[in-house]
């Protein structure tokens, strides 16, 4: 065992980073592409691919505020406008907001917590593949004019056999499967990421906010998807075996559907809200350059959040008529998620208010944010209340109210930590000339556009209607929202102008150009495969900013993958252990999975026969490869 | 990473693995049972929910399923806990000629155990098109069903794995130890199954 490659005293600098480098890196070309199993790699690429249906899914918004731009409109007609608000609403929710917020801890987490790679690296890259697949199924059945256009909660019966034939709810309903496989599998990773693989030294009570969150958010993903994958399942069968169970003249209930998908839905709003709270706080304590206000007061509020958002799914259920007592209990826990929320807002402003803010753009995202979310986060409490709701539900009120928690509670913060984390991730900076352009048009857009909606609400105007007729006082109004559309637009377009150009410079950023006191700041820019040459040892939740230098400990082989195990709650090293080499064979079974869930749209009969191939893809995957090779073996 | 560190410690010591909640395998399958769990929990909830929308349960003129290949099933997987318990603790002492063994037993006993579930299925007295109690029935047993499936699967690999080189390496030892675990929670969420399935129906009016 002494003559095996360590790094320590012997082994350190130039040697050391170029035989990890022969150990981590992935294999050249194409190949390697496929078989890659770096939480950077399938970070990066979930991030690319999420952020291209976001603009896919703009695009399907720009179409839709074209049509309302008038009175009457012929632009778009009744049926192509149902699949459009559809495809809207299930893109974003689905394909963008969720997986995005998984994608950028995938990327952030290992780096933050100290590590060399995520837990279930092939799981990790399986996910990947999964989820693209869910996404093309829906995109290429919307080419094909066979997208979903039941909205994007697919309420039965109007999503049952009866009243939706053909396949078009089914595709909605696999998708659905796709990515929620996905998403569970990476929740899973994370949790066990941030559980078992920190730094030596980060006990649980320094973990940075951002790790918080994502560890409460991880679990909800965990608890709260297996509803909506059970419930699409349950649609499924009514639609292709002749199940009832939503089907009332068999003694199914409609009402069971909308159950199950809020007991996941509403929790999937603060999953996309909850790391976008982690970004909110680990730039502000950058762009403050102080640790932030009130630490442990953060972190309880953002597991009180996590706990909350279980427990008032029903609220978006008042309009079907619930006992009287349910209303109040329903109203009341609403409400009170507006408590943890409020204080973790007092928290960032206390930091900012004691330190010395920079209002660079990731900055000035976080300043959108917290405008932008109280405003949102009022008319909620609004809705939230029974007889509003029963007023406003099903207007344009709501969709305003909607887009300000979403877009002000997740994209702006996410715009934020991209801009702050793309140095890490790619070497370099991006320009705060065009940031701030296109921040402008983004936020002043953005509440130019929704504002009105607020009024049209009020005024009567329904949601999801593909026209209006004239002269019911909503003409300017709509007019205004759509061509403020127009200014988001440009404002998404000076972003990615701005990624494009930066990528075309040398990376010259450094490991940390903002002088951040996170761990991921510890490794290059963009990290070498390995992320770090020895294992971080930290001592507080801001370690960049101890005086000295980083301490490190030693011991790891260097010829093998190999990572630290440390206890869940003191982070004591624990075991030395081997981490999943490059494999196909994830790929390989998200094609097999592919095959089957897309098959089974057509008959059951998939299932079985497409549970061969995805066993055998799952037990080569599995099957160890190397020859047991110097480290304990049973005699 | 070129900034200057100071060496604080060494792990070269470390073992490579470790039983129960120190190794990363167990948190794997601790995962996957709170995934699985809350489906079943759900599923659950949904029976519930439909029941509650019944006159009687079953609904007229169902009658409850048979008893007898259900119990049957009941009875021996319980019993096959015996064994599972035997290959885990054998695992965690690298008793390899145990673990095989064991292996081998688990791979023949459960075969009864999915030619009962067959019979599970003709024995419940309803079709899954005919109501929503016969959905949502067949769905439980159908979901359990897959579980037996695919931990049956990875048995049957495992005890392949075993017989192999592979089966000496210190990490394959973990995996039988966490495979017996998920054993545990396929019989264990069979039980309150059993009782919706069987008992439930036959203790209300
Ligand atoms: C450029 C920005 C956006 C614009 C202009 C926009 C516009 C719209 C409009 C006009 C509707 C209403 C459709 C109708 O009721 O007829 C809508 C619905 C919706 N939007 Fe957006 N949206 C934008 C971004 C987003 C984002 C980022 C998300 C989520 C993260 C989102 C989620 C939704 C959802 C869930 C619905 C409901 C769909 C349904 O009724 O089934 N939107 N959006
Ligand atoms: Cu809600």
């Amino acid at each position: 065992m002494s003559d095996v490659a360590r790094d320590g005293e012997a082994l350190q600098g130039a040697e050391l980073e170029a035989r990890l480098h022969r150990t981590w890196s992935r294999a050249p070309g194409l190949w390697g592409w496929l078989t890659t199993v770096d939480h950077k790699d399938i970070g990066r690429r979930y991030i690319y691919t999420a952020m291209t249906l976001l603009i896919l899914g703009g695009a399907l918004a720009a179409a839709m505020r074209l049509q309302l731009a008038t009175p009457e409109s012929g632009l778009i007609s009744a049926a192509r406008y149902n699949q459009i608000f559809t495809m809207h609403g299930t893109t974003m929710m689905f394909l963008f907001a969720v997986p995005v917020m998984e994608a950028v801890a995938i990327y952030i987490i290992p780096l933050m917590v100290g590590t060399r790679n995520i837990a279930f690296p092939r799981l990790n890259a399986f996910s990947y593949w999964t989820y693209l697949f869910g996404a093309l199924l829906l995109w290429v059945a919307f080419a094909l004019n066979v997208g979903p256009d039941a909205g994007w909660f697919m309420y039965v019966p109007l999503s049952g056999p009866e009243f939706t034939p053909g396949k078009r709810t089914d595709i909605w309903a696999q998708m659905i499967t796709f990515t929620e496989v996905a998403a569970i599998a990476v929740a899973v990773e994370l949790i066990v990421t941030i559980l078992k693989f920190r730094a030596p030294g980060m006990t649980i009570a320094r973990m940075p906010l951002y790790v918080w969150s994502i560890l409460v958010t991880s679990i909800m993903v965990v608890l709260s998807l297996p509803a909506v994958a059970l419930a699409s399942g349950m649609l499924l069968a009514d639609r292709l075996i002749g199940t009832q169970f939503y089907n009332p003249f068999e003694h199914g209930d409609a009402l069971l559907w909308q159950h199950l998908f809020w007991f996941f839905a509403h929790p999937e709003v603060y999953i996309i809200f909850l790391p976008a709270m982690g970004f909110v706080s680990q730039i502000v304590e950058t762009f403050t350059q102080r640790p932030v206000f009130a630490y442990a007061a953060l972190v309880l509020a953002t597991v009180a959040i996590g706990l909350l958002s279980f427990g008032v799914w029903v609220h978006h259920m008042f309009a079907t008529g619930l006992p009287r007592l349910g209303y109040d209990f329903y109203t009341a826990a609403s409400m009170a998620v507006a408590v943890p929320s409020a204080i973790q807002i007092f928290c960032w402003i206390a930091t900012m208010w004691l330190g010395r803010p920079r209002f660079a753009v990731p900055l000035l995202y976080v300043v959108a944010f917290i405008v932008t979310f109280v405003i949102g986060g009022l008319t909620g409490v609004m809705v939230a209340s029974v007889p509003l709701d029963l007023q406003l539900h099903d207007s344009y009120f709501v969709v305003a109210h909607l887009h300000y928690v979403l877009i002000g509670g997740g994209v702006f913060p996410l715009l934020g930590a991209l801009t702050y984390w793309f140095p890490k991730l790619t070497g370099r900076l991006l320009s705060e000339g065009l940031g701030k352009a296109a921040f402008w048009c983004v936020f002043l857009g953005f509440n130019a556009a929704f504002f009105p909606m607020h009024i049209t609400g009020m005024l009567g105007m329904p949601r999801r209607v593909y026209t209006y007729p004239t002269g019911m006082g909503w003409d300017a109004l709509n007019m205004m929202s759509s061509l403020m559309t127009g200014v988001i637009v440009i404002g998404g377009i000076l972003f990615v102008t701005n990624v494009v150009l930066a990528l075309r410079r040398p990376p010259d950023a450094g490991p940390n150009p903002w002088n951040a006191p996170g761990l991921e700041w510890a490794a290059d820019s963009p990290p070498a495969p390995y992320n770090f040459e020895h294992i971080p040892v930290v001592s507080s939740h801001t370690p960049l900013w101890e005086e000295g230098p980083l301490n490190v400990m030693t011991g790891l082989r260097v010829d093998d993958r190999e990572q630290v195990v440390t206890t869940a709650i003191e982070a004591q090293p624990d075991i030395r252990y081997p981490s999943p080499e490059p494999t196909l064979w994830p790929l390989l079974s998200a094609v097999a999975l592919a095959a089957l869930f897309i098959g089974s749209i057509f008959t059951p009969w998939a299932v079985v026969i497409g549970a061969v191939p995805l066993a055998v893809g799952f037990t080569v995957w599995f099957w160890p490869k190397n020859a047991p090779d110097g480290e304990p073996v049973i005699e | 990473m070129s900034a200057p560190v100071r060496f604080v410690g060494d792990l070269a010591h470390l073992p490579t693995h470790a039983f129960g909640p120190r190794s990363i395998t167990w948190w794997g399958i601790l995962g996957f049972m709170v995934v699985e769990g809350m489906v079943f929990a759900l599923a659950i909830a949904a029976y519930f929910f439909i029941m509650d929308k019944e006159q009687s349960w079953p609904p007229i003129p169902i009658s409850p399923p048979d008893l007898r290949a259900g119990t049957l099933f009941t009875v021996l997987i319980l019993l096959t806990e015996l064994p599972n318990r035997v290959i885990k603790n054998a695992a965690e002492r690298y008793d390899i000629s145990t673990v095989r063994f064991g292996l081998v037993l688990m791979s023949i006993i459960t075969l009864p155990l999915l030619v009962l579930r067959g019979f599970e299925f003709a024995s419940l007295g309803v079709y899954w098109t005919d109501n929503a109690y016969g959905s949502v029935i067949w769905m439980l047993l159908f979901l359990h069903a897959t579980h037996l499936l695919t931990d049956y699967g990875d048995t049957l690999v495992l005890t392949v794995l075993m017989f192999t080189v592979h089966g000496k390496e210190s990490n394959r030892f973990v995996d039988v130890s966490e495979n017996s675990l998920y054993w545990r929670f396929v019989w264990l969420s069979w039980l309150p199954i059993y009782v919706l399935l069987y008992w439930i129906p036959r203790w209300l009016p």
